[in-house]
């Protein structure tokens, strides 16, 4: 029988203990020789949402195809093993071979959302791995950091010896090669990672200073050495439709978040919405090829024995070759009794007539994301829906069948009226219109419409047109809720309209943290040590040990979110290239106060700077 | 065809609940393709039924499940075929065929007894428990032990409910009850012992293995196990 790290008491006592047993389908093991290097790669957050991600699952196996590396999985322990580990004193362990991450060579984390920073820091502290970079030795393991929020490392620069920006496919590899190099010499660790940030794309914080002006703001950042980069480069991986993918993918044994195959089909966006962070770092659009993704399909249902395939992308409607994977799909699946979960897409004729091919009718609802009320807010935001798309596309599925529509929008975007605010009520309405002047007789359901209209609070975010604007206060944000909650009940229909929203508090944090510098460091650190973890289960959440840690460290929360910054201010994250340049998104802000859409990437070239990179959607004709 | 299989769960699969058991063999017959009947509707789902859940912690070699199948290989093709998708800790140890395909065969309802070993952790067996212990337990004319339920605190005589027990190098070996006419769970057998000798039980004193589950014998009378109700598959159906 394996070994495992818990004993069968702590197994029995808390919940769910197949979080942290391994021995999934699919999982891999190795035996461990002398020269294996043992790679953790952890999700700071718990199992059922860290074994939902595709990029550890490609990360996994793309690491797992060499002989002489060895990645393991690690999830954050849920709050009741916390407390057992730190009380019997266990160190944290991967989930294969249940050994302790503390005699790894590398811990890697995935970053994938500013409020699992807390979980971080529980992730090396129950690793038992010194929490500064400063202070780890030889025999520490490397602590790396990836994924979107590696766009703005600062705020997490003190943990961590190295942050690879960008897709994980590209340099991984040349650093295993490298530490293979390193671990056969005299190489001191600190001479490691001053070569590791000569590879392109990672960042090694320890060797770059920053000086502050008395505002607090940025006055100089850069690297203490000559031949360390001044400029991080995104890595991108060129051709998706020939890399890595994993056709056996890790299957788990309790319900998880994506409990399904998940096919990647394209990254990056060709539309530019100007609040959204990711359509701008994913850039250019790449799609797979077609017949590379079937083969994947095949292979990965039959590996895996998923009762459910998805697909995954960004606006995936603009996937090109949309309709023939999804009529291969329905075939393999209808055979095979496997459900299909589609992405959100645009509502027209042919998704219609798919959805209706794959869904009960009755049982789903269609998706609109306008994310602004008034077209002057969406021409603001760059969103190309109009309200005609929307209200013929929700009149087709009406009488198609459907009668529940779920609505996303935003408060607080730049430029925001309470014109705007209103429009969301009025469209929510107009909605329902739709659905009520179709003749009774032919109303599907019960005869009503359900609408839910659900605002999230925008938060500005490093490397999009707007990360330079000032974030609603709480006080606004709520004061714009309570305003958009009133318009919705006086409207005629307001009875089919339910109205959903975001926590405060929380977006605040986000804020704070997604624009944050060094000196957040040591906020997040207090709050940690104040018991913040899993700060967004809203159950743990809690914002007063977080107000106590800036109060504790003389940190103010308001310099990162109430402050327009102009657009000559160095910001944290200017070190890194993204590809889209600075002067396209000033050439955006500037578009996007003056109300200017700016066409997609398939209608005509903006010129964001990452044509650079030689593929993709830039390269399509 | 119905089809009744026997299978093993033991090491750290004895952490996994009944409910991702049953989620568990779900994919383990799409990747072995076992041409598995489904349900009509709009998801259809397996027709898959579990004997008696075995609770988390506990071992087991004889669990078992009835499914329906179009089509198969003989037994030991299929065995082994099933047992190529598993991961350690679970293998199925038996693949036969349900001649009777109504609901009066199905393993749920026909189970009356089921088999236990109890072993005691390392240096939790109590000094005082021996053969005569043992014996003076089963002589008691009634054993009445307080059973809670989600709904109600009833207490009830166990005594029926135990068919035999004895004390074996070092391990507890019974057959009790099992079923929803009748239903006896070996810690709580345990504990009443443990009560009778003027000891109290621990929960994470005792590993449970259950060794196999019955159905009652019309003819004898006498128990006999679920699996010699089925029939082996000499050839391709």
């Amino acid at each position: 029988m394996r070994k495992l790290a818990l004993d069968d008491e702590i197994l029995l006592k808390v919940d769910k203990p197949a979080r942290y047993l391994g021995n999934e389908v699919n999982a891999v093991y190795k035996e461990i020789h002398e020269d294996t290097i043992r790679f953790a790669m952890a999700f700071p957050d718990v199992y059922e949402i860290g074994m939902s991600y595709l990029g550890i699952q490609i990360i996994y196996d793309m690491l797992n195809r060499r002989d002489d590396v060895y990645c393991e999985r690690v999830y954050s322990p849920w709050t009741d093993l916390d407390a057992i580990m730190r009380e019997k004193n266990i160190p944290l362990f991967a989930l294969e071979s249940q050994d302790p991450v503390k005699d790894f060579d590398f811990l890697a984390i995935t970053i994938q959302y500013e409020m699992c920073y807390t979980n971080i820091l529980q992730l090396i502290d129950l690793s038992h791995i010194p929490m500064f970079a400063k202070d780890r030795k030889e025999g520490d393991p490397i602590v790396i950091g990836g994924g979107p929020c590696a766009y703005n490392p600062e705020p997490l620069a003190d943990f961590f010896d190295i942050f690879y920006i960008g897709e994980g496919e590209t340099v991984y590899y040349e650093l295993m090669d490298l530490y293979k190099k390193y671990r056969h010499s005299d190489m001191s660790r600190y001479s490691f990672l001053r070569e590791a940030a000569k590879i392109e794309g990672l960042y090694v914080p320890m060797l770059y200073d920053v000086a502050y002006n008395e505002d607090g703001t940025i006055a100089d950042f850069g690297p203490k050495y000559s031949d360390i980069p001044e400029k991080i480069k995104k890595q991108v991986v060129t051709d998706l439709s020939h890399t890595y993918y994993p056709s056996k993918p890790v299957v788990p044994f309790i319900k998880v978040t994506q409990d399904r195959v998940v096919l990647e089909i394209q990254r990056g966006c060709i539309r530019g919405c100007r609040f959204c962070q990711a359509g701008m770092v994913y850039r250019p659009n790449r799609e797979r090829d077609v017949e590379f993704l079937k083969s994947y399909a095949d292979q990965m249902l039959e590996a895996s024995g998923h009762e459910e395939i998805s697909l995954s992308s960004l606006s995936s409607s603009d996937y090109s070759k949309l309709p023939e994977l999804i009529d291969y799909l329905i075939d393999v699946c209808s055979k095979k009794k496997v459900n299909i979960s589609l992405p959100s897409l645009r509502i027209d004729a042919f998704s219609l007539d798919v959805m209706s091919k794959v869904q009960d009718v009755k049982k789903s609802s269609l998706t609109f994301a306008p994310e602004a009320g008034t077209q002057r807010m969406r021409n603001v935001i760059n969103k190309g829906l109009t309200e005609e798309d929307i209200l013929k596309g929700a009149t087709e599925a009406f009488v198609g069948g459907w009668n529940r529509v779920k609505l996303y929008f935003m408060l607080g975007l730049p430029t925001e009226t309470y014109e705007d605010i209103e429009g969301i009520a009025v469209l929510s309405n107009e909605i329902a219109k739709a659905f009520y002047s179709i003749p009774k007789e032919q109303r599907p359901g019960n005869g009503r419409v359900d609408i839910v209209t659900s605002t999230s609070f925008f938060v500005p975010k490093p490397f999009t047109p707007f990360q330079w604007v000032a974030q609603n206060s709480n006080e606004q944000f709520l004061d714009k809720q309570r305003f958009l909650n009133h318009k919705i009940k006086d409207q005629i229909n307001h009875k089919s309209i339910k109205y959903n929203w975001h926590d405060v508090e929380l977006t605040r944090l986000e804020g704070i943290l997604a624009r944050g510098d060094r000196k957040l460091c040591r906020v997040l650190l207090a709050a940690y040590e104040n018991g913040c973890l899993y700060d967004s289960w809203s159950e743990n959440f809690k914002y007063d040990m977080w107000l106590k840690a800036f109060e504790d460290t003389g940190v103010d929360p308001d310099f990162y979110t109430l402050r327009e910054r102009s657009t000559d201010e160095i910001l944290p994250w200017d070190f890194i290239d993204a590809g889209v340049s600075k002067q396209f998104l000033i050439r955006e802000w500037e578009r996007a106060k003056e109300n200017i859409v700016t066409p997609n990437c398939r209608q005509g070239c903006s010129a964001c700077g990452c044509k650079a990179y030689g593929g993709g959607v830039c390269y399509e004709n | 065809m119905k089809i009744r299989i026997r299978f093993k769960k033991e090491g750290t699969m004895k952490f996994i609940g009944h409910l991702d058991m049953m989620r568990y063999f779900q994919k383990v017959f799409r990747r072995a393709d076992v041409d598995i009947e489904y349900s009509q509707g709009f998801s259809p789902h397996q027709l898959i039924s579990f004997a008696s859940p075995l609770g988390v912690g506990l071992t087991s070699e004889g669990e078992y499940m009835d499914i329906f199948v179009h089509s198969c290989d003989d037994s030991k093709t299929m065995v082994e075929r099933i047992n190529q998708h598993m991961v350690e800790g679970v293998s199925v140890l038996s693949f036969k065929q349900i001649l009777d395909e109504t609901k009066n065969s199905n393993a749920m309802s026909l189970i009356a007894a089921a088999d236990y070993i109890v072993s005691f952790r390392e240096g939790r067996c109590p000094d005082s428990l021996n053969e005569a212990a043992i014996l003076q337990f089963m002589s008691l004319n009634e054993i009445v032990v307080t059973k809670k339920t989600k709904k109600s605190v009833a207490n009830t005589d166990i005594k029926p409910m135990i068919h035999s027990l004895a004390f074996e190098n070092g391990q507890l070996k019974m057959r009790v009850a099992t079923g929803s006419a009748a239903n006896l769970k070996p810690e709580l057998l345990v504990s009443a012992l443990y009560r009778m000798m003027g000891l109290e039980l621990n929960e994470f004193d005792l590993c449970i293995h259950r060794l196999d589950m019955f159905a009652k014998d019309s003819q004898t009378g006498g128990f006999i196990s679920l699996d010699d109700l089925g029939a082996d598959i000499s050839g391709k159906r």
